[in-house]
């Protein structure tokens, strides 16, 4: 099918998008990558009365060091993060994430700012910026504000922005030594919507001892899920097999993944699980290579 | 409606379009180019994949006014001549990479910018950038292997001009 008629605007400053955000709101919806919104558009299943298409912003797009912490530009095409130096030297886990979003066409399009503020729980970037603790600036004609992941992250397809706010940049904090990171995920095919999947990161002392870990998972509820009991369960411990068995059998305790054509809600929880446990396991060595 | 100004196989095609019509719509119904197919208009199948400023793009996850002062390639710019086809084009003919042929523009466009990228692929790292195209008749087999002979006598035609 074929898209519903819509207003357009293609405004070339963040500025002259604020403008046309606080003018109409509701009525539209902005225009990143377009990887997951012209398809509903195509479908008729969105039929937003007007875009706002921010890729002539250039100022919105770009990775930059600021400080210690990594700063991606919301309209930062997924290929360029994938390939980025900075973030294999860093923040490695992005692009192992990335490495599993759709297929290469779709990234050399697809944006990180549409990829978070789409919000689908079987996304990986949520999940990955879950895990980082990353933070999310966004910007209105009202004024700038900073959300965590936790607070910007509200349901399936449902994050905290305002109609008239525009997702700036995503913070990523610095990767602390002796942490090892990973990201695993299950689909019948790749490409496919992750049936379920985890990003982890754990910081390893030189004794072998677990100091921190995390853990964020993806299509287990309807935002990215922080694993908090198993996390802690972790700290003070080797990560060796008994202890990574324990935490992933604590991570999907509380879990109750839906139903659907593509598993069942019991399936899904050994799936996640496993990858828990598969993540746990890669992470942990990774960090015992590089302590 | 919209004016747009955009290079496609190096010629500058200008139209005034309304801006729901999907860059592959314009591709094939204004500019005439029909090499380029659509097949499912939601960005699974890879049929209308097109090159934007060099890269693999969904043409049908796209606005034509979006391409505005963009360059498009499509199936159309590959070929050297009339008479001649791209070392690609002519390794798919050779190795029976295709039967019907609907897939066939869009794997190449994918293909084609892949070699670029690795130009010395593993089957392995093939079949992983084929997986953004479907084919229901051949299997893959055939394409992994003409994708293959192409890039080893691509790296002896760049070998032979340094």
């Amino acid at each position: 099918m074929k898209p519903a008629l819509f207003e357009y605007d293609d405004p070339a400053t963040v500025d002259a998008a604020l403008d046309l955000l606080a003018r109409y709101g509701d009525e539209c919806k902005v225009l990143a990558g377009g990887q997951s919104l012209v398809p509903l558009m195509n479908f008729r299943l969105a039929r937003p009365g007007r875009l706002i298409d921010i890729n002539r912003i250039d100022s919105l797009a770009g990775i930059k060091r600021e400080g210690r912490s990594l700063s991606i530009g919301a309209m930062t095409r997924h290929v360029d993060v994938e390939r980025s130096e900075e973030v294999a030297r860093g923040w490695p886990l992005l692009a192992e994430a990335i490495g599993w979003v759709g297929h290469s066409q779709i990234r050399n399009r697809g944006t990180v700012g549409g990829s978070v503020a789409h919000a689908d729980p079987a996304a990986e970037l949520p999940a990955a910026f879950a895990v980082l603790d990353a933070k999310f600036h966004i910007q209105s004609k009202r004024g700038a504000r900073t959300l965590g992941w936790d607070q910007f992250f509200v349901a399936e397809f449902t994050t905290s922005l305002a109609p008239d706010e525009l997702l700036i940049s995503v913070e990523v904090p610095p990767i602390e030594a002796g942490t090892g990171l990973a990201f695993v995920e299950y689909a019948r095919r790749h490409g496919d919507f992750a049936l379920g999947g985890a990003a982890v990161m754990v910081n390893v002392a030189r004794d072998g001892r677990c100091e921190k870990a995390s853990i964020a998972l993806l299509s287990a509820g309807p935002a990215p899920v922080r694993a908090r009991n198993a996390e802690a369960m972790l700290a003070g411990r080797k990560l060796d097999e008994a202890a990574i068995g324990a935490a992933a059998d604590e991570a999907v305790r509380d879990l109750h993944p839906t139903s659907d054509l593509h598993g069942s809600s019991e399936y899904r929880v050994k799936l996640l699980r496993t990858m828990t446990e598969r993540g746990l396991r890669t992470a942990a060595e990774r960090a015992a290579g590089k302590t | 409606m919209r004016k747009v100004a955009i290079e496609i196989n190096g010629n500058l095609v200008e139209a005034e379009v309304e801006p729901r019509l999907l860059l592959a719509d314009f591709i094939r119904d204004q500019a005439g180019l029909t090499g380029t197919h659509l097949g499912c208009e939601h960005g699974v199948c890879g049929a209308c994949t097109v090159q934007l400023d060099g890269r693999p793009t969904r043409s049908c996850l796209m606005f034509t006014v979006q391409a505005n002062g963009h360059r498009i390639a499509t199936v159309e710019g590959m070929a050297p001549s009339a008479h001649e086809l791209h070392t690609l084009q002519q390794a798919f003919h050779e190795n029976h990479a295709l039967q019907c042929g609907f897939c066939t523009p869009g794997i190449l466009m994918t293909m084609e910018a892949f070699l670029r990228d690795e130009p010395n692929p593993t089957p392995a790292a093939i079949r992983s950038a084929l997986a953004g195209n479907l084919c229901r008749c051949t299997g893959y087999q055939n394409i992994v292997k003409a994708v293959g002979v192409a890039a080893e006598r691509m790296r002896k035609e760049a070998g032979s001009v340094s």
